[in-house]
């Protein structure tokens, strides 16, 4: 199997579990250790692999609160750099967690999590609406999270399978 | 009238069937608590969700009756089709497929449409546990032979024609294999089919594990040259889309044999699972990819399991099918059964005896390795530990 294809077992496998430890990554792919830690570094050098992030159902911890929003954002795009600079106004912002452009009825949508939703309605009317290239912005507020990046929160995964079968 | 006026009522054939080892091993770990089974012969992923909401649909339009015999047509051009493109043989449709309760019972239907009492149909061991039986419950007699460690558990064709007498009618082969995870390649297939030619026998394929080959393409036994007209391939759902539950499988063959097996199933069963039929459908049509992403995770585990378990000194094949994995114990010198035994009881790790399927498998045990890498991590772990008692 080519270096590639190793490369990408590698990236699926870190994918699901990014704890997952070097030496298993390396019996399951069949390569060394050695090999294997050399991938991943080259990988993370390449900024193949931009980082290691938990996934955390946050409404499981006590005490915590906090707020997801979606926002829509129409903009006009700015002459030479399109939505890139306008993008990177918002995205710099710590508390937007992702930045995508989208085509159809408007041009960004921006994830954002906060402690609480009037956190939230500042950040949209103080520091989001008032940039000068965008237009207008609708704000949707996550009333649950079913599945996030490929995880199902809340899944039932008991396995039914009984414990000695042909 | 009380049962005890006769010594049984039983027939001599069932009395004389041997209760599964297995069954054993499942009464032993499931009075257990945090046992980790590597125990189990079936795939550790849920069916994929397009198929199982396939059978919603099949529910919610109604068909909730029985279908055709031999399997809803639109199936068994499905079937047709797969075969096509996967083995390049071709099956009618309407005369040559027929869809069974399983893979199971395609087994059943297959000998008992060909056994007459006494017929002798071989049996390669290690095997599946129920051919035997089934070879007896249809009043045949299974003729076991015993297959090499050394040759990775494969049939050789001197050891086949030392088998077959003047009553043999068939052969029942699996590749690739449940318990050892055995592949035939086409060669060998090819070797094995010039016997069967001159010995003028048939072949009962069971190719149930055929999507779950990790190195090689897998060849069936169909796609040998001369070999379809004395085929019948066994195959079905449960194993490649993780359909266990569903009962789903089917059978092809020679024109004549389908339709006799057609007419027990119609006396029998009538016809296989109405909703389970529309989801083999939607499994045919539409999950390629899963397949591939849980024969992917299955081979990164089949490494995984062979690599810890010669790291603690078993000697283990790389096998190149299914989900099992064979290690000899023969080092420890406890038999299977004792190995199996105390490993449950002290470490509770559920393993299968290898003698379960087959003299031959005695001194080596089955372990599945469907199963989560974090509990087959687990696992091997307690094997470690398990060993440095011995
Ligand atoms: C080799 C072999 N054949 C057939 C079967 C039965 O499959 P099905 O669920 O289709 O009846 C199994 C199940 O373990 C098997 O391992």
């Amino acid at each position: 199997m080519s270096v590639d294809n190793k490369k990408i077992e590698i990236l699926e496998l870190l994918e699901k579990d990014s704890r997952l430890e070097v030496d298993k990554i390396a019996k399951m792919t069949d390569l060394s250790v050695e090999e294997t830690n050399q991938l991943i570094s080259e990988m993370e050098r390449d900024h193949v692999i931009a980082g290691y992030s938990t996934l955390i159902d946050w409404t499981k911890v006590l005490d915590y609160e906090g707020v997801t929003a979606m926002i829509d954002v129409k903009v006009t795009p700015t002459r030479g750099v399109g939505f890139d600079k306008v993008a990177e106004r918002i995205y710099r912002f710590p508390e937007v967690k992702a930045v995508y452009l989208m085509s159809g009825a408007y041009d960004l949508s921006v994830l954002i999590e906060a402690k609480t939703m009037s956190e939230i309605g500042r950040f949209v009317s103080d520091k989001l609406s008032t940039i000068e290239s965008v237009l207008s912005t609708t704000t949707h507020f996550v009333l649950k999270k079913y599945k996030h990046d490929g995880i199902i929160f809340e899944s039932d995964d008991d396995d039914k399978r009984i414990m000695v079968t042909p | 009238m009380s049962p005890s006026s006769k010594t049984s009522y039983l027939s001599r054939t069932v009395e004389q069937l041997q209760p599964s080892g297995i069954r054993r091993f499942f009464d032993l770990a499931s009075k257990m608590e945090n046992v980790i089974s590597l125990g189990v012969g079936e795939p550790d992923f849920v069916t994929p969700w397009n198929v199982i909401e396939a059978s919603f649909h099949s529910l919610e339009q109604g068909y909730t009756a029985y279908t055709a015999n031999a399997g809803m047509i639109e199936l068994r051009m499905r079937i047709s089709a797969y075969l096509k493109r996967k083995y390049q043989v071709e099956y009618d449709p309407e005369d040559q497929i027929i869809v069974t309760v399983g893979a199971s019972q395609a087994i059943d239907l297959a000998l008992r449409a060909l056994i007459d009492p006494g017929d002798e149909v071989i049996v390669v061991e290690p095997s599946f546990v129920s051919y035997a039986p089934a070879v007896s419950l249809a009043g045949g007699i299974p003729v076991k032979v015993d297959t090499d460690p050394a040759q990775d558990f494969k049939l050789e064709p001197y050891q086949l024609e030392q088998a077959i007498t003047e009553r043999t009618k068939a052969i029942i082969l699996c590749s690739p294999n449940n318990p050892t995870g055995t592949v035939l390649s086409k060669e060998e297939l090819t070797a094995l089919a010039a016997v069967v030619e001159k010995h003028d026998l048939l072949v009962l394929s069971d190719e149930i594990y055929g999507e779950l080959t990790y190195d090689d393409s897998h060849t069936s036994f169909s796609e040998i040259p001369g070999m379809q007209e004395r085929t019948i391939l066994l195959s079905g759902f449960s194993k490649a889309f993780a359909m266990t539950g569903w009962r789903l499988g089917y059978a092809t063959g020679p024109k004549e044999i389908i339709k006799a097996m057609t007419k027990i199933h119609q006396y029998t069963i009538m016809s296989a699972p109405t909703m389970a039929q529309h989801a083999a459908i939607e499994a045919l049509d539409h999950s390629e990819s899963s397949v591939q992403e849980m024969k992917k995770s299955y081979r990164q585990r089949r490494n995984f399991v062979v690599k810890e378990l010669r790291e603690m000194g078993l000697d283990c094949y790389l096998p190149g099918g299914a989900f099992y994995v064979f290690p000899s114990i023969q080092k420890t010198g406890l038999t299977s059964e004792e190995f199996a035994e105390e490993l449950l009881q002290q470490q509770k790790v559920a393993v299968v005896p290898g003698n379960v399927f087959g003299r031959s498998g005695e001194g080596y045990i089955r372990c599945s390795y469907a199963t989560s890498l974090k509990q087959l991590d687990e696992a091997m772990k307690r094997i470690r530990a398990f060993l440095k008692t011995l």
